[in-house]
């Protein structure tokens, strides 16, 4: 749209016509106060913080919801402004209980930040506050009522932003109060949107209320450890008498892909790593029941054994299950270990979706596959089977937010009526498990017709969705893990033109598995098993021979020729369907938190931390790259990094070999780091960015991420984007040719909103919401 | 049924047919029922609106906005349904005419809206009842009724070829929806909270539509403009304030009641002639001349004439016709607290400003009326007034904000005599009545 001029204190600014007048000040540095005017949801023009003064009207305008018009004059900051600002801050403060001494949002409040810079200090009131009572609405929030300063951002998140409706607002005038939906609780998605949105105290979290002051906090900005979207998460640290504890997860300043979004699972399930279950130190197996040993022992046994067993019987004889939830420069090291140390194909991991197939059929051509940010943006956006509001909270609020925000068209073929078709602009409900004729269908096979026809769905509804994809410039593309194999080339060369596609797997690093070769038929990049790899030239001969898949490593160990057996962070037994005695006569390591019945029927046990406990990078479902930044830390564990890292030294290997530390230009920048710390933090984000700091131990996963940098081709992306704590898009097309492994194996993991794997099995908040009682069982969520 | 009163200068235009019988349809149609719409429909839209628009009627609900103008601003052409609404949501303090027409004319409403359809050409007409006129509720639907039973509304009505449907809806109770925004939220169902503006009703209205919304009286007076011609209307009452309007008199008067006059009648002998002055010869005080959100006019102002553009330049406002008249015996202080009472009472709670000003302004006026009151208070009441006016969502907070800055600035020195702890002078004096 055309831009406009207007005058702003005295300063001009030109903005394009249909902006507000308050984000017009904003973009030339002049804050207007507001506290019901939030940036994408409904306009109130409630609070009345941001009047103004506009030349030529007699009251005073609020800036939230006045349109800028050219040659408009307009006063931030006179005297009559100002007042009418102190005075809604006394008005607020009149009736606001002043217990901020103990408010969790004392510190970070914004009625304070107000009070302080509009004044108001003095109350010219007498008479008693309002009170009414605090409440539980469920066991992640609660209301404090008198703090609430009815801004109806709580309202409007949970049903502009969320499409939930859970909130509302009772009575009216004075006694005007925010109520949940079933009286006197709530039932919704628990997703906590409402707490971080409230300026005030009122909405508290039942996991960080009354814990800690905000300043005595460390605020660390990693991404989530659950499902595959990839959310960027501050949490919120501080000291305990274990380590450090986390103790709050948002994202309030706005910062990653998901914006302020964050669901239960980023918001509160952080707290599986403070469960009492915990391993906190290695076990080893002595007269048939594991017993507590030191790391010494533990490394020694096992860097022993494998060795021996290597010599003995060759690599082939040794099997190796990595992690989803592990870190790119993990999953990698893993498959170096495997393939360089141990000598052997036979690595595999738990595959929630087909990138190989999505690799094989975009082979060559980039721009094809689309980031978390793109869904936000696209004009239309076509989804195949899954349930993003169960499985993808984030893929689910940027397709909400497009359609609500930029009105594009949404398009869902599912086998269930599921939540976002409220949200869409053609819907087919397909007969169950027809997901792969639906892509036969749209690729232009209309004898698949006949598989799709079922309720709504008729041949004629079903004919004009695809005329309508087929006219949509753009497209984003998801599809869930239904889609496999030769399917997922037909869907990508189906006739839509300029579409991008995302494979929806299921776990935080599935993605970072798949691209770092855990694979018995593929390496890092999705480069086939050759003897001219670069992988070969750079870590010496490999073993060609495709491996062992974990089905096979189960069978070949019961028929005895699979000797030994490293599982890093992965539950094979509950989630293959392993019979546990298949393994008797192979010596077994297993590495994780928790005593999983994989770990049960290890030989060695070593304690592990999470992806909260340690740094590195994750890749999500779409293939955006983020750093994972250490943030809590529990005493007795190790990070996976440093556990391969210490077996391959037992086993006698040249550590240097696998990590390539040291090296780097060390550039010591004297006093002045530390004492202007804001300086020095991005002078070493620079250092780092260039490769220029020294890589002083085995166990520092940036030296193992300068050679998937360099030997990974999608991995080539700015590092100082990447370390500035961006995301970065990896294209799968420009990765290896992919394909070769068995879609077969490509399992689901079947989790939902309140379920997380073995991550949700400890988690104290997932269990403890209501809506929590219709989750899978245990069994069926078993690993990673 | 409240008993009807008269006097000779009444001017009887939407009262004529008070107290004959015309909710029943029959003696509707014999008193000329029926005839404007009639004619109205041989009329072209644009010569509804010029005619209406040269009556100089402006609208009865208090705001005195030119009928004719707010028709005019409703697109010709629109992609959404066009809606007329009457706004029957009669509340302010003071007031009392629209109920009067419910009860007595219910069938000349339903014309005034099918003549407003039929000008701005809409199909779809409601009236909105207030919650607490139930009993009027019962009246309008069986006067919809008949209508419909007649052909008068429906598919072709009066073999027009024109199809017009009207619904009556009732209220939940509460003055705010008097606003119209605010009704139209109502009707569609939700909390009663008004809309920001722009966009106005007139674009973007009920259910998102083009509307024209008018007070009760607004409509009930289009009838007779049709029949009577607007030079005749207009020239009923002064420049630019054409016709008569139902005058509520209420408080310390003897024959306090509802008045049809012409437009600019002098309010002094609206006071001594057609109320019969105040009881037992006491002296006037005060009047709130036009409903309880317009600031009050001492006894020494009152030589002024009842028409929109004379009571602005007198400091106050013509509003919704609601006349209160308070004499030497009342005491301001506890007038302030009962005005106050009712707006804490009825606001929306949307904006801060109006929520918790009014709460305060109600406690504050509570305290000091009780004799607990501090001098600082006098300046304090007055304080959150302004900073009330002008600053709340919608204009129920400067209803409550131009009052109370009037009684202090009035009668501050009642104010002062309740401090120190001082029994209020008037404690024995009759509360004021409003009707």
């Amino acid at each position: 749209m055309a831009d406009l001029t207007l005058t702003v204190d005295g300063k001009k600014l030109t903005a394009p016509a249909g902006t507000l007048l308050i984000e017009a000040c904003k973009s030339v540095g002049i804050e207007v106060p507001s506290f019901c005017y939030y940036p994408n949801l409904s306009l109130q023009g409630a609070c009345r913080m941001c009047l103004v003064k506009i030349e030529k009207m007699p009251k005073l305008q609020t800036a939230c919801t006045t349109v800028i018009s050219e040659g408009m004059v307009v006063a931030t900051d006179s005297d009559e402004v100002r007042q009418a600002r102190k005075s809604m801050v006394e008005l607020l403060l009149g009736n606001h209980p002043l217990d901020c001494p103990v408010c969790d949002a004392g510190g970070e409040c914004e009625l304070q930040d107000m009070a302080f810079s509009y004044g108001a200090a003095e109350s010219k009131f007498m008479e008693a506050k309002n009170h009414k009572d605090e409440q539980q609405w469920s066991p992640v929030v609660y209301f404090d009522r008198p703090r609430c300063i009815l801004c109806y951002r709580c309202v409007r998140v949970c049903g502009e932003g969320m499409d939930v409706w859970a909130l509302g607002v009772q009575n009216r005038g004075v006694s005007s109060v925010i109520a949940p939906n079933k009286q006197d609780h709530l039932e919704c998605e628990e997703c906590g949107m409402c707490i971080d949105i409230c300026p005030v105290g009122a909405l508290t979290s039942g996991a960080y209320r009354y814990k800690t002051r905000p300043w005595e906090m460390n605020h660390i900005g990693t991404t989530c450890t659950h499902c595959a979207d990839g959310c960027k998460t501050t949490l919120g640290v501080r000291r305990s008498d274990t380590g450090m504890e986390i103790v709050r997860g948002d994202n309030r300043d706005k910062s990653g892909i998901n914006n302020d979004f964050l669901c239960i699972k980023g918001r509160y399930a952080f707290d599986f790593a403070h469960s009492t279950e915990r391993l906190t130190q290695p076990l080893i197996r002595k007269d048939g029941k594991l017993s507590p040993a030191t790391w010494e022992e533990a490394f020694a046994l096992a860097g022993k054994n494998f060795a021996e067993i290597r010599t003995a019987h060759g690599g082939e004889a040794i099997g190796v299950v990595g992690s989803s939830r592990t870190t790119n420069e993990e999953n990698y090291l893993l498959s170096k270990f495997a393939r360089m140390v141990l000598g052997t194909n036979n690595v595999d991991h738990h595959r929630t979706a087909d990138f190989p197939a999505l690799a094989a059929a975009l082979r060559g051509k980039s721009g094809q596959t689309a980031s978390m940010r793109d869904v936000l943006s696209a004009p239309a956006i076509l989804l195949i089977g899954n349930n993003p509001t169960e499985q993808h909270p984030l893929l689910a609020w940027q397709i909400r937010s497009n359609v609500r925000l930029r009105r594009a068209k949404l398009y869902v073929v599912n086998s269930q009526p599921i939540k976002l078709r409220r949200q869409a602009a053609g819907f087919a409900q397909i007969p169950a498990g027809a997901e792969a004729h639906a892509v036969a269908f749209l690729a232009g096979d209309d004898a698949a017709l006949d598989h799709l026809v079922h309720q709504s769905a008729t041949r004629e509804s079903l004919l004009a969705l695809r005329d309508k994809l087929r006219a949509e410039t753009g497209l984003v593309v998801a599809f869930s893990s239904e889609i496999r194999g030769a399917d997922v080339a037909r869907l990508v060369h189906s006739k839509f033109a300029g579409a991008k596609f995302i494979a929806l797997a299921d776990y935080a690093n599935s993605r970072g598995a798949a691209d770092m070769g855990l694979y018995p038929d593929l390496l890092p990049g999705y480069e086939p098993l050759t003897t001219d790899s670069r992988f070969a030239q750079e870590w010496g001969t490999l073993p060609t021979v495709p491996g062992l898949t974990v089905p096979a490593m189960a069978a070949a160990a019961k028929a005895g020729t699979l000797k030994a057996l490293y599982v890093v962070g992965a539950n094979p037994v509950a989630r293959f369907g392993l019979d546990p005695f298949a393994f008797s006569g192979s010596f077994v390591v297993v590495q994780d938190m928790f005593l999983t019945e994989t770990a049960l029927m290890a030989d060695i046990v070593l304690p592990a931390a999470n992806a909260y406990e340690k740094s590195g990078t994750f890749t999500n479902t779409c293939g955006d790259l983020q750093l994972v930044k250490k943030a809590g830390e529990v005493a007795g564990v190790k990070s996976d990094f440093e556990m391969i890292v210490r077996i391959a030294d037992a086993m006698g290997f040249e550590v240097r070999k696998l990590v390539p530390f040291g090296g780097g230009t060390h550039a010591d920048m004297g006093q002045s780091r530390g004492a202007q710390s804001g300086e020095a933090d991005r002078h070493s984000v620079w250092l780092e960015a260039h490769g220029l700091e020294p890589r002083m131990s085995p166990f520092d996963p940036v030296a193992i991420f300068d050679e998937i940098q360099r030997l990974v081709p999608s991995y080539h992306v700015s590092r100082l984007d990447l370390l500035a704590g961006n995301d970065q898009h990896t294209d799968i097309g420009e990765a290896g040719p992919g394909a070769a492994h068995d879609p077969n194996l490509i399992i689901p993991a079947n989790d939902d909103l309140f379920s997380s794997g073995t991550l949700g099995r400890y988690s104290h908040t997932l269990n403890s919401v209501m809506e929590n009682k219709n989750a899978p069982a245990p069994s069926e969520v078993g690993a990673d | 049924m409240a008993s009807l009163v008269s006097h000779p200068d009444e001017i009887r235009v939407v009262t004529k047919r008070f107290g004959q019988g015309a909710t029943d349809l029959d003696r509707y149609l014999a008193l000329d029922g029926y005839q404007a719409i009639q004619k109205a429909l041989a009329m072209t839209p644009d010569d509804i609106i010029t005619l209406v628009k040269n009556s100089g009627l402006r609208g009865r609900g208090g705001a005195g906005f030119n009928t004719g103008m707010k028709w005019s601003f409703v697109p010709k052409q629109s992609a959404k349904p066009k809606y007329v609404l009457c706004n029957g949501d009669e509340s302010e303090p003071g007031t009392c005419k629209d109920r009067l027409i419910f009860e007595h004319d219910p069938h000349s409403v339903i014309e005034g809206v099918m003549i407003a359809a039929l000008a701005v050409g809409s199909h779809t007409g409601y009236i909105y009842i207030r919650g607490e006129y139930r009993y009027l509720s019962v009246i309008m639907q069986r006067a919809l009724k008949d209508a419909y039973a007649r052909g008068f509304l429906g598919k072709n009505i009066f073999g027009s070829g024109y199809d017009l449907d009207i619904y009556w809806h009732g209220g939940a109770g509460a003055y705010e929806v008097g606003e119209e925004s605010a009704l139209m939220e109502s009707l569609e169902g939700k909390r009663g909270i008004p809309r920001i503006r722009p966009p106005f009703p007139a674009v973007v209205g009920l259910w998102g539509g083009p509307t024209v919304i008018n007070n009760a009286e607004t409509l009930a007076s289009v009838p007779p403009i049709i029949l009577g011609g607007p030079d005749w209307y207009a020239n009923l009452g002064t420049p630019k304030n054409g016709g008569t309007r139902m005058f509520c008199l209420s408080g310390h008067l003897n024959r306090p009641g509802v008045y049809e006059l012409p437009m600019g009648y002098n309010l002094k002998k609206m006071i001594y002639e057609v109320g019969g002055g105040i009881p037992g010869g006491r002296a006037l005080k005060a009047v709130v001349p036009g409903g309880s959100s317009t600031p009050i006019l001492l006894a020494d102002e009152i030589d002024v004439a009842m028409d929109f553009d004379s009571l602005a330049k007198a400091g106050s406002m013509l509003g919704s016709g609601g006349v209160v008249v308070l004499d030497d015996t009342t005491c301001m202080v506890k007038f302030a607290l009962r005005t106050i009472k009712f707006y804490q009472h009825e606001s929306c709670g949307w904006c801060i400003p109006c929520r918790e000003g009014t709460d305060w302004l109600k406690k504050t006026l509570t305290r000091f009326h009780a004799g607990a009151g501090m001098k600082k208070d006098i300046d304090n009441i007055y304080y959150l007034a302004e900073n009330m006016l002008g600053k709340t969502f919608c204009p129920l907070g400067d209803a409550a904000a131009m009052p109370t800055m009037a009684f202090v600035k009035k009668f501050r020195k009642e104010f002062e005599d309740h401090l120190d702890g001082k029994p209020c002078p008037f404690e024995k004096a009759a509360e004021p009545v409003m009707v």
